[in-house]
């Protein structure tokens, strides 16, 4: 079993487009789960043609107020730290959208008046394709917090395909909360950087966090030959592993725009995917023992 | 009757503020008695989320008849300012005080 | 004082590129204010002096007093984030894990948890090459609720540009849809999208900017690579027109944005050929729109 998380400290520098061919490549041969954990913005599946197998809505517990019992004590508002309550003369209001699901308004209520219920926040949807289960999540726009659906996905993912081998997860961008999320139980991170100075400090950001949450990692650089060699110089001195070179390449940009898959069109670009299988078959013999 | 306006300081000179959940102060005008006074909202800037319910709530404690802002509340604020009988008004948002409470007694203003 | 706030949605269209060389157009009459802290990349375009610092605290964290705790266990109970597991027969906090809700420190029988707020990062006020001035932040890993930094940081910038009348602040908006990129849209007076013809940017654009529609701010859109695919590029246009969104310009592809970038330039001092002078255009319509509004 092992799972693979794609990350990158900078958005748009091609993620979902080795999550989605390193995921469609690997199925040719055996069984593989993708699932997209950017849920604020999911796009791998514009490039899964699969089939439709399942669709639930998501949702997050929040507090809903019962106006018969309440004494109007205030308690709710004074212990939410999320400004999620509001209390007017004669009324409470809730704002599910600020509200963590903490629970202490409901649960401190001397009255009972708070109780949880659920809150849709967002859509997953599960697609198949030969062997390859696809997961995405979608975030309802105007809902602020992706963790908690990223959070009910993987359980999702984990309960579902215990007995699938091969997860591959496809990270939101950035430091914060959601990709540590994303990221927290992978046995490893593909962390994909562009050659530019954008592209390197993005990447430090990144392999600082790796290195905070003890995960193994591996850089895979894309769009390779343009920018400088910074990134490869960095990678050298810090001992990084670089998983393979992505060349850079006008065909590749606009196989991308169409909503296309490349290892099939490109030889270069299913070169390097080789090289990323191969430490991948290296890693799950490894972790396997 | 009580007008309550978004802005920017405590003068009638001063600019409206164009935000509602985030505005610096409210100017508030009772054309009745004539008198004026302001609240200072500016803590609101620290807080990150729910800027709008908790003025909206600021301002429902103030009682007013009618609000004069700039771009309107959002849907948070809007929702707790619907509990109460206040007229909104926008599109003041490059006037001064001033020139908003002219404005809407022209009825130039917009009703939100 | 107006405030024009660029945003992508998708990453990697050029928004940061794009948002430095307005910053340079626009010299000493705009504040720069980078709110994309997750990833905070405009300074190198823009040559900061770092001039002042401060930490930034933001959230708050529980703490145990191990001396005064009584292990009775409730704390870990009531957290519905699993964020105070027991190690060594000790409830230990997981920082990374820990919402800030509060609810335990209100609920221990003998008070030994304590709040404590939370140092994420940095902010820092600069003076940029063009003379003006730009605030701008690092956020630290993991941490929490960059909305609040970002609020930060842009209101810094307002206050600056009130002291120095100054009647533009331009903004780098974060990406996504969540919470910092809904602090970075509040009280935004115009949004420029930055966008590209691939799928995913279309995609990207449509739920961004029913954000943007929420906040019922007028926006205008940049397409940038607009080469790269007639057909999505096709379908772009006909979106801005069907919801009003301001067709601000087309850029074509090319890769003298990252050869500007490695040298730590914007396209407008890099050299002064076609694009430049697009770049330019696109500026001059944003503050044509942003002055009527």
């Amino acid at each position: 079993m092992i799972k693979i998380a794609v990350a990158s400290g900078k958005g748009g520098t091609g993620k979902t487009t080795l999550s989605t061919n390193l995921a469609s490549y690997l199925a040719e041969t055996k069984p593989v789960v993708l699932t997209d954990l950017d849920v604020e913005e999911p796009n791998s599946g514009l490039f899964i043609n699969g089939e439709l197998t399942h669709h639930e809505n998501k949702y997050k517990m929040v507090p809903q107020w019962k106006s018969d019992s309440c004494m109007l004590c205030g308690n709710c508002r004074e212990v939410c730290n999320f400004h999620a309550i509001v209390q007017l003369v004669d009324q409470i209001m809730v704002f599910p959208q600020l509200c963590h699901s903490c629970y202490a308004c409901s649960e401190l209520c001397p009255s009972g008046s708070l109780p949880m219920t659920p809150e849709k926040m967002g859509e997953l949807q599960e697609y198949q394709s030969g062997n390859l289960h696809f997961i995405e999540s979608k975030l309802d726009v105007g809902q602020e917090q992706a963790v908690p659906l990223i959070a009910q996905t993987l359980r999702y993912v984990d309960e579902k395909y215990s007995e699938v081998n091969l997860k591959i997860y496809d990270s939101p961008p950035g430091t914060s909360c959601p990709v540590i999320e994303a990221t927290k139980n992978a046995d490893l991170v593909i962390l994909i950087t562009e050659p530019t100075p954008f592209g390197l400090h993005d990447l430090k950001l990144a392999v600082e966090t790796m290195r905070e949450l003890n995960k193994r990692f591996v850089v895979v650089i894309n769009r390779y030959g343009i920018g400088n060699d910074d990134v490869v110089d960095y990678c050298m001195s810090e001992n990084i592993t670089v998983a393979a070179k992505i060349p850079n390449s006008r065909e590749i940009a606009g196989l991308y725009s169409q909503g296309r898959l490349l290892y099939n069109d490109v030889p270069e670009f299913k070169a390097e995917l080789d090289k990323i299988v191969d430490f991948i078959s290296d890693l799950d013999r490894e972790v396997g023992l | 009757m009580k007008i309550v306006f978004t802005s920017e300081g405590t003068e009638w000179d001063s600019k409206i503020d164009p935000r509602f959940g985030r505005t610096d102060y409210f100017f508030i005008y009772d054309d009745e008695t004539k008198g004026i006074c302001t609240v200072d909202n500016r803590a609101i800037a620290e807080t990150a989320h729910g800027a709008g319910p908790q003025t909206a709530q600021k301002l429902f404690e103030l009682k007013p008849d009618v609000l004069i802002t700039g771009n309107g509340p959002g849907g948070n604020a809007a929702r707790v300012l619907a509990q109460g009988n206040v007229k909104i008004y926008v599109g003041a948002g490059d006037m001064t005080v001033k020139e908003a409470y002219d404005a809407y007694q022209k009825g130039e203003l917009k009703e939100f | 004082m107006k405030e024009i706030v660029v945003i992508s949605g998708k990453g990697g269209t050029g928004k940061t590129s794009l948002t430095a060389s307005f910053a340079v157009l626009g010299g000493r009459d705009v504040i720069v204010a980078d709110c994309d802290v997750d990833a905070a990349d405009m300074h190198m375009l823009l040559g900061p002096d770092f001039e002042a610092a401060e930490n930034f605290y933001s959230g708050v964290i529980a703490e145990i007093d191990q001396e005064a705790c009584i292990q009775c266990g409730k704390c870990a109970d009531i957290c519905r984030f699993d964020a105070i597991p027991v190690i060594d027969g000790k409830n230990i906090v997981q920082p990374l894990d820990c919402e800030g809700c509060s609810y335990c420190a209100r609920i221990c029988p003998v008070d030994a948890i304590e709040m404590a707020e939370q140092n994420v990062g940095d902010w820092y006020i600069s003076t940029i090459k063009t003379g003006s001035t730009m605030v701008h932040a690092k956020l630290g890993i993991g941490a929490e609720n960059s909305g609040k930094l970002v609020t930060k940081v842009k209101n810094k910038a307002k206050r600056i540009a009130e002291e120095q009348q100054k009647e533009l602040v331009l903004v780098d908006g974060s990406p996504g849809i969540g919470c910092p990129v809904v602090s970075s849209l509040s009280g935004a007076s115009f949004v420029v999208l930055v966008t590209e013809p691939t799928v995913s940017g279309l995609h990207d654009l449509k739920r961004v900017y029913q954000l943007v529609n929420k906040f019922g701010i007028k926006a205008g859109c940049i397409i940038n690579k607009a080469d790269l695919n007639p057909d999505v590029n096709q379908q772009i246009r006909e979106f801005l027109k069907d919801n009003a969104i301001e067709h601000i310009s087309e850029l074509p592809y090319d890769e003298s944005f990252t050869e500007a970038m490695t040298q730590g330039k914007t396209i407008i001092e890099f050299n002064d050929g076609e694009l430049q002078k697009m770049v330019r255009q696109s500026w001059v319509t944003i503050k044509d729109f942003v002055n009527v509004l």
